[in-house]
């Protein structure tokens, strides 16, 4: 959707002010085309030439908040192409017509389902509220104790909009987003979320028929728009969030150019097959998926999938560098150090883990490095290792002197040595982490 | 802006592998688009996954993997008929962990003759896994390929260190070979190479980009497998037109995830059989949805729940 230089230029003042740090505005406006300066940085430029510019430098597919919770801005189809930057929301869905001990069962998990790893923590995001009951009291009041049992952010769902309006008024300044705005009542749903600072889902039956009316909510002030094309079952969900990505990346329509939400909720009561679906709309462009429930056991393996699918792939995940305790170790208890690349980490352990052997593993900064690659950086070698063994301080915390070291990294072996002194012993351990447990129940 | 449905077309298309013999012969590959889109154009061939038995388990296995075959898990054949039978296995991997030197280090003779013995029990193709034992694979798998001569099995894994060996008895004998390489898109290429150059057509070739589980590396299986796809489909290079296959039950089942207890780890809760069952089935359908034609599964729950999504995506 970008302008050229030469576009931007003619929208600028032309006076060559320098007071953006630019030499020229010729200069500014091809730095603004190449995305490596901000328009504010010109005090000068006209309010009308603001407005183009800010239309035409707006990503191609909206960033929309519901809650603290950023959901759109995605840029490409591929994510070794460029990072895909803001993950699926995982939103759990109550009704009005459940008893009050199951919504409270399933806000509790939504509040405390969640997994530590690689330092982050992975948990769901949204919590959604559906009028299953057609009365807007109920629904308003399911609202209200929402409010006071979870801090996530709300989606508000009805198919009545004088309830869709009691739950807005209800979360009003909270963010939520309200489901759904359609082709007939697009424009009070409108109204309505700009009153009370909500977002709006425009739902029909196709990716066509939903295209058509998004410019009339924009129109009326809602610029916080997410897509429901009306998928029922896994084909129609991977066919509509495809063809939205591409209308709105390839085609640039506008009219598309908005996250998506997809109620897997609705498209099975298998719990299994919910999740196989979830895993679909995570890894192919969906915007927020709304489950039946937030256990643990569907989440785990959702939750990193999750963050494996949206990690950047020019980054390696990274653990903190220090001593993790595997299997309760105490004095006696092997040490192995191996570097702090999260795959070599999380392979080492799970194998530790695996033997039962009480075991200190010691985590080396290397900027994430896996073995060989740290060894052939000059990062895991000798001169690099023994100082931060002995300012680990694992020495406090162990009545023997052997430290392993990766078969992998054998030839550092005396040189380790050396470097650590006679107060250590420097053993080799196996090439693979699948070795291990053989090798420490043989130590 | 008028909504028109947009739809990808690519220059190149993927290859085929077709497996085992007669009637029992599966094809899998061919597709001209990228993983199910089915609107782009034709995926002839729907992906499959073999179930795999191995010759000699870990005593270590979590219940969650060994109940659905506790019966039959000291006997590989009985193994193999059991998932063909009740679990609907389309095709069958018998991983030959025996022969590990570190192991129980079986030798060839015995392999060639477990393999013969399967054959004759089975009526779905078959795949044969080697241990992992860059050296004893080579010795194992060749003997494998020689002494069931013709029967078009798929067979691996051949590296680097050992694809001469192993690819030469495929083409002397009749059979396939799997490629393997270290998650790395050049380095799939350049196996292809190796192993084309010995005199094995493409056809006879299915790559193995090394599967990470999800959680350990399954991303960088992901992008290395659709940017293998693109190669092939958007810059029509041959030499990256061999379907891809993961070996990925082995991969889950050693996960973190799967094996604690709810008492070592209170975080991942109680149900040991439904993390396990869809950690694994989690990381087929990211494997299929980055461009796998052959999956290698353990569990039957998981099996299902990916060949679900298959048949629908595919409809």
């Amino acid at each position: 959707m970008g302008l050229t230089g030469i576009q931007i230029f003619k929208l600028l003042p032309k006076t060559n002010c320098k007071e953006c740090g630019s030499p020229t505005c010729l200069a500014f406006a091809m730095a603004l085309a190449g995305g490596k300066a901000e328009l504010d940085k010109c005090p000068y430029v006209s309010d009308e030439a603001k407005a183009t510019l800010s239309e035409a430098s707006a990503p191609p597919i909206r960033g929309v908040k519901i809650g603290e919770k950023k959901i759109g801005e995605e840029l490409v189809f591929y994510r070794h192409e460029k990072t895909f930057i803001n993950p699926t929301a995982i939103a759990c869905l109550v009704t009005d017509e459940m008893d009050d001990a199951e919504v409270d069962a399933k806000i509790n998990n939504l509040n405390t389902v969640t997994f530590e790893r690689v330092g982050l923590e992975l948990s769901a995001d949204l919590l959604a509220i559906r009028n299953a009951s057609g009365d807007a009291g109920k629904f308003e009041a399911l609202v209200k104790k929402a409010l006071g049992a979870t801090e996530k952010g709300l989606i508000l769902m009805s198919d009545n909009v004088d309830a869709l309006e009691a739950g807005a008024k209800a979360a009003n300044g909270k963010g939520a987003l309200l489901y759904a705005a359609t082709a007939d009542n697009c424009d009070k749903v409108a109204a309505i979320a700009k009153e009370n600072g909500a977002s709006v889902v425009a739902k029909g039956g196709s990716v066509e028929e939903v295209s058509n009316f998004t410019s009339k909510i924009v129109a009326a002030g809602v610029k916080d728009i997410v897509l429901d094309c009306g998928a029922t079952d896994l084909k129609s969900m991977f066919y509509n969030d495809n063809q939205v990505r591409r209308a709105a990346l390839k085609a640039k329509n506008r009219d598309l150019g908005f996250p998506t939400i997809d109620l897997i909720c609705d498209m099975t009561d298998d719990p299994y097959k919910e999740a196989m679906l979830a895993n679909v709309a995570i890894a192919k462009y969906a915007g927020i998926i709304v489950m039946s429930d937030i256990d643990k056991e569907r989440m785990l393996p959702l939750f990193v999938q999750r963050l494996n699918i949206y990690t950047d792939p020019q980054r390696p995940m990274v653990m903190d560098e220090g001593i993790y305790e595997i299997n309760k170790p105490g004095p006696d208890s092997p040490v192995i150090i191996t570097t702090n690349f999260a795959l070599t980490y999380f392979i080492v352990a799970a194998e530790i883990e695996a033997s039962r052997v009480p075991t200190w593993l010691l985590i080396m900064d290397v900027e994430g490095m896996s073995v060989l690659t740290a060894w052939s950086a000059g990062k895991f070698v000798a001169d690099a290792m023994a100082p931060f063994v002995v300012k680990s301080g694992i020495k406090d915390k162990i009545s023997h002197n052997k430290i392993i070291i990766p078969g992998y990294v054998a030839q550092i072996s005396g040189e380790f040595q050396e470097e650590l002194g006679s107060e250590w012993e420097v053993v080799i351990g196996t090439r693979e982490a699948s070795d291990l447990p053989a090798f420490l129940k043989a130590l | 802006m008028a909504f028109s449905a947009l739809t990808e077309k690519y220059s190149g298309k993927m290859g085929t592998l077709t497996i085992g013999s007669g009637d029992q012969a599966v094809t899998v590959g061919g597709q001209a688009t990228m993983p199910f889109a089915t609107f782009d154009g034709e995926l002839p061939n729907k992906p499959l996954i073999a179930m795999e038995v191995y010759d000699v388990v870990d005593p270590e296995w979590p219940a969650a993997v060994v109940d659905p075959f506790k019966d039959v898990i000291n006997d590989p054949i009985a193994w193999a008929k059991k998932n063909i039978s009740e679990y609907g296995a389309k095709a069958i991997c018998l991983q030959l962990a025996s022969t590990d030197p570190n192991g129980e280090n079986k030798d060839a003779a015995y392999a060639a003759d477990l393999v013969g013995k399967m054959l004759a029990a089975i009526d779905v193709p078959l795949l044969v896994w080697g241990s992992g034992n860059v050296e004893k694979d080579a010795e194992v798998l060749a003997k494998v390929c020689e002494v069931n001569e013709g029967k078009n099995l798929l067979v691996g894994p051949a590296v680097e260190e050992n694809y001469k060996k192993i690819a030469a008895a495929c083409l002397g004998y009749g059979h396939a070979v799997v490629s393997q390489s270290p998650i790395d898109v050049n380095m799939a290429k350049q196996m292809n190479i190796l192993i084309s150059n010995l005199g094995l057509p493409m056809e006879k070739i299915i790559m193995e980009p090394s599967t990470g589980a999800l959680g350990y590396g399954v991303e960088y299986s992901y992008s290395v497998m659709e940017r293998i796809s693109l190669a092939a489909l958007a810059q029509n290079d041959d030499k990256m037109q061999a379907p891809i296959i993961n070996d990925l039950g082995k991969e889950c089942w050693k996960a973190r995830e799967v094996k604690l207890t709810e008492e070592e780890e209170p975080s991942f809760g109680p149900d040991m059989e439904k993390r396990g069952v869809l950690w694994e089935a989690t990381t087929g359908i990211d494997m299929l949805l980055s461009g796998s034609n052959l999956l290698i599964m353990r569990n039957p729950k998981a099996v299902k729940l990916v060949e679900e999504c298959i048949d629908e995506l595919m409809a």
